[in-house]
């Protein structure tokens, strides 16, 4: 059984069809990719999976249990994260405070909370990742302060301090400047490795993504178009097509 | 080190002003009344980003069931349901007094705590303007409700107890306690901005989709977070019923038109979202009210308005915001050379 299990999601807007029968799969441990031209319902797909509204018809499964009919910070609590295509962060607090919220709270919540400050490991944990990321010297700075690609980067970090064990971003490398993509792809594969997150992932960059997944799926007018090993993706007619405009 | 002698200096100044100062200790009781409500509505409204113009329900509540607790606890057959219910200035005993006052406190903040729960299931999951209007209503209908309530005196209003004989100055005692509210408030929220439910509330603030993406249980937090505002606005209540010894349903309970707006104006001044910020905001708004009203009477309330325009278009940010914009290194923001 896989980690994430998609069976048969449909979902529409009124009169628009975002997803239609949908059946994809996230085996643990893996790197999976997710293209398809804009508008074919990839971050419709992301919002659905993580409860950020409800599905019209279809299953969605997280290690085996039906995460469909679950809100968003539950799923959360799962183990199952997002990161947002428009990136989000705490703009006016300092990276280190952005990255300290993103701890997991281990189920403790309320009155302890309100007088217990944050530990040492939690802060040490913190600068750790960050510089995972290449932003230890700005710690200390506003978020939002920082430029749209570091502000990536460190929502990408605020991601992995949630020790997830799944992560779907949405588009990592969109307004990264190109010679940091690089090092953005070692990064994912290091979290992959070394941290034991299996990732899902939506690009647009081909390079990025023929590098990084093992599996992709397409997406056209909110239809799985194909699936298959990066080389076969590559040369599928059908793909090319569905980018080129061709029909 | 210059930061503690201050304060040490500043609180000497304040426990001795009774003595230094005795014909201006109602004012000064306002204006620690003043820091109190600053400092409660910067926790939602600052803090946590959550615009709210109805905490002077809490405050208006807080008012009316200590009055009430401290007028029926040792009951003088007052008609309580009479239409004269609340003309009667009860007389007590000095022990009476003070132990049917510590009572009402204490039920005042544990029912605003209560309200604030409940009211907060309902309210606060709306956002932004949605929830500023819908907390707007809220002052504003207590008000009208309160005065049709014939056992609070209703539109006529009620009379707090009268202050026993012998037991020193009513105006001091009100001025401790007030100051002794403010300074506990200071102290508790200093820590809570420091833990990390201080962070989770900036993250609310900040963005809220994003925090419930993270996983934190946003409800809970603001529904905590709203109920410490109400405990303060609830005491804060009780007190200041007492010290002005009249409780009108509009102008001294739910009085959303002076204290309600008030409360927001001041955070704004002294800077949204810092622990300080209230506090000065509110001795400074306070001070410039008194002298508008002093020498400026008759155009006291075109001044004020005007003042409110000037906060608004030249401090944005407040006071603290400003300071933090011109030196943002005193606040901890530096990138570091080398690492």
């Amino acid at each position: 059984m896989a980690m994430l299990d998609v069976n048969n999601v449909s979902k529409s807007f009124g009169g628009i069809r975002a997803n239609q029968d949908i059946t994809l799969n996230v085996p643990e441990g893996s790197i999976i990719g997710l293209i398809g031209p804009n508008g074919s319902g990839k971050t419709t797909l992301f919002n659905s999976i993580v409860g950020y509204h409800p599905i019209d018809e279809g299953s969605i499964r997280f290690e085996g249990q039906e995460i469909s009919k679950m809100r968003v910070p539950e799923i959360a609590r799962l183990g199952l994260l997002r990161t947002f295509q428009q990136t989000r962060i705490y703009g006016d607090m300092s990276c280190m405070d952005n990255m300290r919220i993103s701890s997991p709270d281990e189920g403790g919540v309320g009155m302890r909370d309100l007088f217990s400050s944050i530990s040492p490991e939690i802060d040490e944990h913190a600068a750790e990742l960050l510089e995972f990321v290449g932003l230890h010297s700005k710690r200390w700075l506003l978020a939002g302060n920082l430029s749209f690609g570091q502000q990536k980067l460190l929502e990408f970090a605020m991601a992995l301090m949630r020790k997830p064990r799944l992560l779907l971003l949405d588009e990592p490398t969109a307004g990264i400047n190109p010679t940091l993509i690089n090092g953005l792809i070692d990064r994912l594969r290091l979290a992959n490795t070394e941290f034991g997150i299996t990732l899902f992932v939506i690009e647009h960059n081909m390079r990025v993504i023929m590098n990084l997944a093992e599996h992709i799926y397409c997406l056209a007018h909110g239809k799985m178009l194909a699936d298959g090993p990066p080389e076969m993706i590559q040369n599928d007619q059908r793909v090319v097509d569905a980018y080129l405009g061709a029909s | 080190m210059i930061k503690k002698l201050a304060i040490g200096a500043g609180l000497l100044l304040s426990l001795a002003v009774p003595y230094l100062f005795p014909n201006y200790v109602t004012m000064l009781a306002f204006v620690w009344l003043m820091v109190v409500l600053s400092l409660s509505w910067d926790i939602i409204g600052g803090q946590m980003g959550y615009n709210s113009f109805g905490n002077i329900f809490f405050f208006g509540i807080g008012m009316y069931v200590s009055a009430v607790v401290q007028r029926d606890m040792f009951s003088r057959g007052v008609d309580r349901f009479a239409d004269t219910a609340g003309d009667v200035a009860v007389q007590l005993t000095q022990s009476e007094y003070f132990i049917s006052l510590g009572v009402g406190v204490v039920l005042a903040a544990v029912i605003c705590v209560l309200v604030a729960i409940v009211l907060g299931m309902a309210i606060l999951s709306m956002r932004g303007h949605y929830f500023a209007i819908c907390t707007l209503g809220l002052g504003i209908a207590a008000g009208e409700i309160a005065s049709g309530i014939n056992f609070i005196g209703a539109g006529s209003g009620m009379v707090t107890p009268l202050y026993p004989e012998g037991a020193g100055s009513r105006e001091a005692f009100y001025y401790y306690y007030f100051f002794a509210l403010a300074v506990g408030t200071l102290i508790l929220l200093n820590k809570i901005y420091q833990s990390r439910f201080g962070l989770v509330l900036n993250a609310i603030r900040d963005d809220e989709d994003k925090a419930e993406a993270m996983g934190l249980r946003t409800t809970r937090y603001k529904t905590i977070a709203w109920s410490i505002a109400a405990f303060v606005l609830g005491i804060a209540g009780a007190g200041t019923g007492n010290l002005v010894g009249f409780i009108d349903p509009i102008d001294v309970a739910f009085t959303g038109a002076t204290f309600g707006v008030w409360m927001i104006l001041t955070v704004i001044l002294g800077g949204k979202g810092t622990l300080w910020g209230p506090v000065i905001g509110a001795v400074i708004f306070y001070a410039t009210k008194e002298l508008f009203w002093t020498y400026l009477l008759g155009w006291q309330r075109v001044a004020l308005g005007l003042l409110i325009v000037v906060i608004v278009v030249f401090f944005p940010t407040g006071i603290m915001g400003w300071v933090r914009e011109r030196w943002p290194h005193r606040f901890g923001e530096r990138v570091e050379e080398g690492s």
